[in-house]
């Protein structure tokens, strides 16, 4: 197990240096800069915040510099649209209102997924195994910036149930239709996980022996068939994790969220290269980290994994 | 385990067919036309195939029939009896009374919706057809050159497509479409596809690979070894052909993906731009008035969910009828 973590660790950490030189020499290599939009600085002002900012060193040091910052010190540096503002400020301001968002979509996608998921195993070829399936289907394929605002249009602009956007703490009901709009699409992956999962587990033996040695049906399902059913979840879970991210981006941007998304929209687009940079690095570290759980998480549950 | 019972269930489908076809004895059954029958059973896919094609045919040949028909294009903007207000809803002309000339409204400038959307389909059907055959090049040549060369190599190989996995591509995406943002529309294009292309083929690869592994010690590769046919020629005329059963289905599965990515990236403003439009551009310009022209989202919104959802209907129907082991899933 220990080994296991260690080579786990070995790939995760080249990885994510890789991440960060990749977005780097992306920026770098992109022609303009923060300095060349609509508004000309004078040239001696440039000259002076390029300084202060040591764009004017050789690439190979603002590489180093950055690379160095953030893996020893987990430093992102100052952001240079939000003046004043560290990265790490930006970062630790905007992460609660994503995380909240996205942890509470990922668990309402896991309870209404696995639920289903397992009640259409369970009636296989039944009408109701049909209609959660088919109901699936159109949660994969229904975009989240088209379902965002038609539930807005429904449950805000027609019923006055809910408000449309903004943020008001935690919780909320602000929250609400951020996080439906954003797990859509999860539960219907898990659901479809879930019940594929399910069928080959309750088709194995050790089901048939779990009923042939009298199990009532719940049992059977819940202590037995889920544990081996879900593991196509489990595994889920790291490339769920990269897709909600990406999902935080528009929901936050249709909600008007103040979060990780809609920040590193804005730094894209702003060209605020230390925030786009810090972002990006953040997010990837926090990815490989979770992925790196899922994997050990993974091979503790299902003991054929752990002796490769 | 499992097994067993999914050898019965094909060999009961073959058995079948055999019977339906003992009239004819000399044409055997193919495993295309096998597969295409199943295909045919499967309500559900057919519905998709259905849809798709017809999705295709009308946003090809619809903007050129309203224009023929209606004597406006998609970009026709109307400039008599100029008021304040354009957009209206379905079935209702500019005077604001019914007409049979906006099935699905009018936007914002008053252009018309359904031509609008038909050629929004264009561009959408076209990134996703695209962006997924570079995607196909890519993976293709990767798995098959992986899993025939073997050994070390294919170890780094694969071992590159792990890490490559793990990365946020879409992050990595976006800051590309937003850095090298084009000055030109079909810049921007050209930077979408090879953007959705070059990080959607790593599941490709794998499939190859793994198709590529079990069939690189058959007897009609060691034929083609044995009589001096060269590396790259027995990769690329004997092995791919072979894996083209899984590699149809992974593509279809893969248009639907690359779609709904261009739809994203075009809804935040990096993907497709003015004066060009994809489903996703005028989603995200119908977004914006959501709360007075709702028309504006819903018809690109649905369309484009209608196509999604008949793509992977296709998808999945096109993998119980070419790959009979995967049915459970």
């Amino acid at each position: 197990m220990l080994r296991f973590i260690i080579r786990r660790l070995l790939i995760t950490i080249p990885t994510i240096i890789v991440v960060i030189s990749l977005t780097w020499t992306l920026i770098k290599l992109a022609p303009g800069n923060f300095y060349s939009g609509e508004k000309r600085l004078p040239p001696a002002i440039e000259k002076n915040i390029r300084e202060k900012y040591g764009l004017d060193k050789p690439w190979y040091q603002q590489y180093g510099k950055t690379m160095g910052n953030i893996l020893f010190h987990f430093d992102f540096g100052t952001s240079l649209r939000f003046e004043g503002q560290s990265v790490n400020t930006i970062i630790r301001r905007s992460l609660p209102v994503s995380a909240a968002v996205g942890i509470l979509a990922y668990l309402l996608a896991l309870l209404v997924g696995i639920t289903v998921g397992s009640i259409a195993a369970l009636k296989q070829n039944s009408r109701w195994d049909y209609a959660s399936m088919a109901l699936a289907m159109l949660g994969i394929s229904v975009p989240n910036f088209v379902l965002g605002p038609i539930l807005v249009l429904i449950f805000s602009l027609s019923l006055y149930w809910l408000p449309p956007s903004r943020w008001a703490g935690f919780p909320s009901r602000n929250l609400i239709l951020p996080v439906l709009t954003l797990s859509a699409i999860y539960m219907a992956y898990i659901a479809r996980l879930t019940r594929a999962g399910m069928l080959e587990v309750l088709r194995s033996d050790y089901i048939r022996t779990a009923r042939a040695k009298g199990l009532s049906e719940k049992d059977v399902v819940i202590k037995h068939a889920l544990r081996g059913g879900l593991m196509p979840v489990v595994s889920y879970t790291g490339p769920a994790l990269a897709f909600l991210l990406t999902g935080t981006v528009v929901v936050e941007r249709i909600f008007a969220l103040p979060g990780l998304g809609n920040y590193f929209i804005q730094a894209s687009l702003n060209r605020d290269e230390p925030l786009i940079i810090g972002i990006v690095a953040f997010i990837s570290i926090t990815l490989l980290l979770m992925n790196m759980l899922v994997d050990i998480a993974y091979a503790y549950l299902d003991p054929r994994v752990r002796y490769q | 385990m499992v097994e067993p019972e999914i050898k019965i269930g094909s060999e009961e489908a073959v058995a079948e067919d055999v019977h339906a076809d003992a009239g004819e004895f000399v044409h055997g059954t193919s495993l295309w036309r096998d597969a295409w029958r199943r295909l045919l059973k499967n309500k559900l896919a057919v519905f998709g195939l259905v849809v798709v094609v017809v999705i295709t045919i009308a946003s090809i040949i619809g903007p050129t029939l309203i224009k023929r028909i209606f004597g406006f294009t998609p970009d026709y903007i109307p400039t008599q009896n100029i008021q304040l207000v354009r957009s209206f809803p379905p079935f209702t002309g500019l005077d604001g009374k019914f007409s049979w000339l906006h099935p699905m409204g009018t936007d914002n400038a008053g252009r018309d919706q359904l031509a609008r959307v038909l050629q929004g389909g264009q561009i959408s059907l076209f990134v996703g057809i695209i962006a997924t055959l570079v995607s196909l090049i890519i993976g293709v040549s990767y798995g098959a050159i992986s899993g025939y060369v073997g050994g070390r190599i294919d170890n780094l190989m694969m071992r590159i497509v792990d890490v490559l996995y793990s990365l946020p591509y879409v992050i990595v995406v976006i800051v590309l479409l937003a850095m090298f943002r084009s000055q030109t529309p079909r810049g921007q294009l050209t930077l979408l596809f090879i953007a959705l292309g070059s990080v959607s083929w790593l599941t490709m690869a794998r499939i190859v690979r793994g198709q590529v592994l079990s069939l690189k010690n058959q007897e009609f590769v060691l034929a083609a070894r044995a009589t001096g046919v060269s590396a790259p020629r027995i990769i690329f005329r004997h092995l791919v052909p072979n894996t083209l059963g899984p590699v149809i289905v992974y593509t279809t599965l893969t248009i639907p993906q690359i779609m709904l990515s261009e739809a994203f990236l075009s809804f935040l403003g990096l993907g497709v731009q003015a004066p060009l439009a994809s489903w996703g551009s005028l989603a995200a310009d119908g977004a914006q008035n959501i709360a007075i022209f709702p028309w504006q989202l819903i018809f690109p919104g649905v369309t484009m969910a209608l196509t999604l959802f008949s793509l992977n209907f296709l998808g999945d129907g096109l993998r119980d009828a070419l790959d009979p082991q995967m049915r459970t899933t």
